[in-house]
């Protein structure tokens, strides 16, 4: 098992290196950070901007071959670089990944067990009221994307906020800086209800569908039927026969969701104005920042590949016969 | 025979049968609407910017004078091809190398799933937000299905791949093996139909998924490249602002989400009616 760990550890950071290296001469080689100095007023010396790029590692002038090599230097000792204003990538990094944090970790949680849950009791009572009701809700959910879901989320706040006269809840940023204490913390906690309830609807309406489906195909077998005939009851037969065994595909993409959260919230961050990880993405990208485009891309492979080791290690903890071979 | 029964199934199923009429309606809609319509979509009335629904412009016009029932049915029917196409090519592509990784297993199993690996760190947004923008030419749209398809397959794959260590170990399988068929031909014959009711689902799911991930890159201008127009650039126009001009939003979005819940009403009807164990 320690020999099979330490493979698997070596070949994710040879696939770590080579994601981060690939977005790393993808963005060098398109794009232009010089253009955000060019265009000032008072035009700047071109020999100025040449020594500040050099002094980012930016400068198109250099080869992209040694570009790369000084940043690949500074990220084997745990430096990013400089974002393409001069900031330190790895301060801005630590703060975003934060931000996203608190806002993805509950809004995943609550989206996987809520949608685990409906979909099981969906599948047990199939097309009994409740199956239809939760069937049809999550068929309309899945079907507003999430840029559509949180606009009209706003605008539904906006109106309510307006009818009212005053915020009841706030829908942009993060907190409100002018407060303190617990105070402050309660603005924090009203900030968090709209990018949870927009990120967390659809993972609910997804999670059901999958363990809807997966459920029904496990309670017409064998050993569910087994499991009541030897005198089980019903509610123990469903939990701890059919739900564990229906949760393993269920199980398989939560581990990937979980891994891709800190970038897949982009469009909740960036409508609501979080500025986390998912929301620099687009912004990098906006903002020719070559350093912050490669950083991104590191952090979100070390998390795809983390959740891929989870989502093995969640089927061996479900699945026996994983674990046996 | 079993496609008989399937199709006498799935007519039988209401939802299928009410997804089935809502995409016809709205496909007839798409491809159809716009010779009923007064305007063409590359029309540009000088005399009304920012109209809202009437008489004249049905679903009122954008900022540029276009006629929003125009240009959004044209948009749909972009937005309907690329739903199409992403999902055959990425739910094949997941049901061929998920099953073959693991039927063979060994070094055909490591070889997939590390390609697999790979192709899921790649960061895919990235690839296809600095490409696609680069890509003005005539069929540029078609490499956008492309690129759309090459990141979309892995996750099924490596259900596909679960499903199908199980699968190879089924009695069914174990007799065909001894009967002496070839072992491509047992993946083609026993181990997919035998997921048919995961892929159809997946390749619903993809369907939806793929007209949604259209809307969405192209939701930050990574998308679909002017001048030509797709559910998602008219959405991305419409959000900003949606208060006040509330149907260059409402149009677009309402008519992408009708899609989507049509398409995805479909792949359950399908599901209940392949599912021999289903009670309906």
């Amino acid at each position: 098992m320690g020999k099979y760990l330490l493979r698997r550890l070596a070949i994710n950071v040879i696939l770590v290196a080579l994601a981060a290296s690939l977005a790393y001469m993808l963005a060098a080689t398109t794009m232009n950070p010089r253009g955000a100095y060019e265009g000032r007023q008072p035009p700047v010396a071109e020999a100025v901007i040449d020594a500040t790029l050099d002094e980012y590692n930016l400068n198109d002038k250099t080869p992209v071959l040694v570009r790369y090599g000084t940043w690949a230097k500074g990220v084997v000792t745990g430096d990013f670089g400089r974002t393409w204003n001069g900031g330190s990538v790895n301060n801005e990094m630590g703060r975003r990944i934060m931000v996203s944090l608190r806002l993805l970790l509950i809004g995943t949680l609550v989206g996987f067990a809520v949608g685990v849950a409906l979909g099981a009791i969906s599948a047990v009572k199939q097309y009994k009221l409740t199956d239809r009701f939760i069937g049809v809700s999550s068929f309309v959910i899945m079907a507003v994307p999430v840029f559509v879901l949180a606009t009209l989320l706003a605008i539904a706040t906006y109106n309510l906020n307006r009818g009212l006269g005053f915020s009841l809840i706030e829908y942009t940023g993060e907190y409100n800086p002018r407060l303190s204490g617990f105070d402050q913390f309660l603005n924090r906690l009203n900030h968090l209800i709209l990018p949870t309830i927009s990120l967390s609807l659809g993972l609910i309406a997804f999670y059901s569908r999958i363990q809807r489906n997966m459920m029904l195909d496990v309670l017409n077998q064998d050993f569910v039927r087994t499991a009541m005939a030897k005198g089980l009851r019903r509610r123990t037969a469903l939990t701890k026969h059919a739900l564990r065994t229906a949760l393993i595909p269920a199980a398989t993409y939560f581990a990937f969701a979980f891994g891709t959260m800190f970038t897949g919230a982009t469009f909740t961050e960036k409508i609501f104005a979080w500025h986390g990880m998912g929301a620099w993405l687009v912004d990098s990208i906006n903002q020719n920042d070559v350093n912050s485009v490669a950083a991104v891309t590191f952090f979100t492979a070390v998390c795809v590949l983390f959740a891929a080791f989870l989502s093995d290690l969640l089927v061996a903890a479900l699945d026996p016969r994983v674990r046996v071979s | 025979m079993r496609s008989k029964v399937v199709l006498r199934r799935l007519l039988r199923n209401k939802q299928a049968r009410y997804g089935s009429i809502a995409l016809i309606v709205l496909v007839a809609l798409a491809y159809l609407g716009p010779f009923v319509g007064p305007y063409d979509w590359t029309d540009k009335d000088f005399l009304a910017f920012l109209s809202p629904p009437g008489g004249d412009h049905w679903w009122g016009t954008t900022t540029i004078g276009q006629d929003m029932y125009a240009v959004t049915l044209r948009g749909m029917q972009k937005s309907i091809l690329i739903g199409l196409l992403v999902a055959l090519i990425s739910t094949g592509l997941a049901a061929i190398v998920g099953a073959f990784a693991g039927y063979f297993g060994g070094w055909v199993d490591k070889t997939l799933m590390w390609g697999v690996d790979l192709l899921l760190v790649l960061p895919s947004f990235l690839i296809i937000a600095i490409i696609s923008p680069r890509l003005r030419e005539g069929a540029s749209w078609l490499w956008f299905v492309a690129l759309l398809a090459a990141f979309s397959w892995m996750i099924t794959s490596r259900v596909v791949r679960s499903m199908t260590l199980s699968l190879r170990e089924r009695e069914y399988v174990q007799a065909a093996v001894y009967m002496g068929i070839p072992r491509w031909k047992i993946i083609f014959r026993h181990i997919v139909p035998n997921l048919s009711s995961l892929l159809i689902i997946d390749a619903t799911l993809n369907v939806s998924g793929a007209i949604i991930g259209e809307a969405a890159l192209s939701f930050f201008g990574f998308g679909i490249q002017p001048p030509d127009v797709s559910l998602g650039t008219l959405i991305a126009e419409g959000s900003r602002n949606a208060t006040g001009y509330p149907w260059l939003f409402a149009f677009p979005a309402g008519l992408l989400v009708l899609l989507v819940l049509s398409v995805n009403m479909i792949g359950d009807g399908l599901r209940d009616a392949l599912d021999p164990g289903s009670n309906s």
